[in-house]
């Protein structure tokens, strides 16, 4: 009893949108302005609450995409599922100055701050990458040089979220190294990788075993399956793997 | 404070004839999500066990093989996830966490799971016994796939899904409450879904 009160309670508290940025044909990003929020850590996400003028009420879990430090404001990067509830209101109904209401930060354990230090994995397929963004910008924010790898998949160049971005944090920061792989497909001349995350890729993308880096892997459950095998089966220790899951099975995914 | 919000131009889903096996916050899932911390654990059948230990008179220890002389039951009912799917009519089948427990004296009044992978949840005894609980290998009829838990997980459908434990290993037996992973993480101690016990302080 006496932990719980310690803890304190999740509440439900109501942002203003204050900018919306489409970021493939698919995602959508939007950002709210939360003069309640209590801060948070990179890789946590919140509760986005909808309500119906019925009453009627749907709740689902987003990624914060944005670093702590632009904090009051947190932005969430929303895919949108054609047949979906959610997801399709967030990024196509919802405008700049509507309130919406979501609650947070929840989540513990898939956080990355610079104080944990690297050599840094990141690992992520399709909208996965929006938590494992918040680590970069945090990182990238917080000025940390920590050696940081990404791993990321995407279907084709038109559905990776935040390149700009990913291409000016390279640039900034030499020891950020990007590497990005297409599964269906790729544009003329394209150096990337064009397949599925495999062993080979792996092996060559990820930190020498020993070297023990820390890894968060972000994506489709059988993306997320798929990585985090590879890694143990290359010797990582378990224990330093963080996977985090968003959505289905998955069978229709394609694998990011 | 937001009584009379509504979120403009949300309709969402009208609510079907399910809904009243829905606990409040949930939608119904047809897919089998998958939720856990970290890499799926592989423990060959020969290197598995299943332990009681803890607060008990003597430990108590199965294999694979003694695990499936004990009496098992077939057991359909809806699971509750807290990131709001739910899965009605699922099928699984396993033993009895009464069953387990009936080969120990104790006097502990909660549990500890352990896990492959180092994951634990805890629970009060008394909502695991009486037909409440199971260590289920088999779901829908066929052995229970290594990303929900397989060889074998804990089943405690009438709390959120996190409290079924995957590559459940044993049972710790404890006097005094203490919280597993996902409690020290935010996590509602106790997690009743009709009561959308989801985190801390709910
Ligand atoms: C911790 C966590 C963090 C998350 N972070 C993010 C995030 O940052 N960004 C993000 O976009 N999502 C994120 N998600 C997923 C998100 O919570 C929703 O599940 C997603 O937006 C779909 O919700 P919806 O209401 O639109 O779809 P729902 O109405 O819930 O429909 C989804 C279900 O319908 C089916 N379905 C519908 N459309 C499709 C489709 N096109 N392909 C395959 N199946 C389909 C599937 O069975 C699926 O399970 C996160 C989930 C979790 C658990």
């Amino acid at each position: 009893m006496e932990r719980r009160t310690l803890l304190g309670r999740l509440i439900w508290q109501l942002g203003e949108v204050v900018a919306t940025q489409p970021e493939t044909a698919r995602t959508k990003s939007i950002t709210l302005n939360l003069p309640g929020w209590s801060g948070h850590r990179a890789g946590q996400h919140v509760d986005v609450r909808l309500t119906a003028e019925d009453g009627y009420q749907a709740q689902r879990s987003y990624s914060i995409a944005s670093s702590p430090e632009e904090a009051p404001r947190v932005t969430l990067t929303v895919e949108r599922l054609d047949d979906g509830e959610v997801s399709p209101y967030l990024t196509e109904e919802l405008r700049v100055g509507d309130k919406l209401e979501l609650r947070g930060p929840i989540g513990g354990y898939f956080v990355w701050e610079a104080e944990m230090g690297g050599p840094l994995l990141l690992v992520a397929g399709g909208s996965g990458i929006v938590p494992l963004m918040a680590m970069l910008r945090h990182r990238s924010a917080a000025e940390s040089t920590v050696a940081t790898r990404l791993l990321y998949s995407s279907r084709s160049l038109e559905d990776v979220i935040y390149r700009d971005e990913l291409d000016r944090l390279m640039k900034r920061s030499t020891m950020l190294e990007v590497a990005q792989t297409l599964t269906r497909a790729h544009p003329p001349g394209w150096t990337g990788y064009s397949r599925r995350i495999d062993l080979q890729m792996l092996r060559e993308v990820a930190w020498p075993v020993a070297q023990r880096p820390l890894t968060f892997i972000c994506g489709p459950t059988p993306f997320v399956e798929t990585a985090a095998a590879i890694l143990v089966e290359l010797g990582h220790e378990p224990a330093r793997i963080k996977t985090e899951r968003f959505g289905p099975t998955g069978e229709k995914h394609d694998g990011e | 404070m937001s009584e009379n919000f509504f979120s403009r131009g949300f309709r969402g889903r009208r609510k079907s004839e399910l809904s009243e096996r829905l606990p409040p916050g949930q939608y119904l899932e047809r897919d089998f999500p998958v939720l856990s911390a970290g890499p799926t654990p592989q423990t060959p059948l020969a290197n598995w066990d299943f332990s009681i230990v803890g607060e008990v008179d003597q430990p108590k220890r199965w294999t694979w093989d003694e695990f499936h002389t004990l009496p098992r039951e077939t057991i359909t009912l809806d699971i509750h996830c807290v990131t709001k799917w739910s899965k009605l009519d699922t099928r699984w089948e396993g033993v009895s966490l009464e069953t387990l427990l009936a080969q120990v004296a104790t006097a502990a009044n909660y549990v500890i799971a352990f896990c492959d992978g180092g994951y634990t949840t805890n629970l009060p005894l008394e909502e695991v016994t009486e037909g409440k609980a199971w260590v289920v290998d088999t779901y829908e009829g066929e052995p229970l796939a290594p990303e929900h838990g397989g060889p074998a997980r804990l089943l405690v459908p009438h709390l959120y899904f996190w409290k079924s434990a995957k590559w459940v290993r044993g049972l710790r037996l404890i006097d005094e409450d203490e919280p597993g992973f996902w409690e020290s993480l935010g996590y509602n101690n106790h997690g009743d879904p009709w009561k959308e016990e989801r985190y801390w302080g709910d």
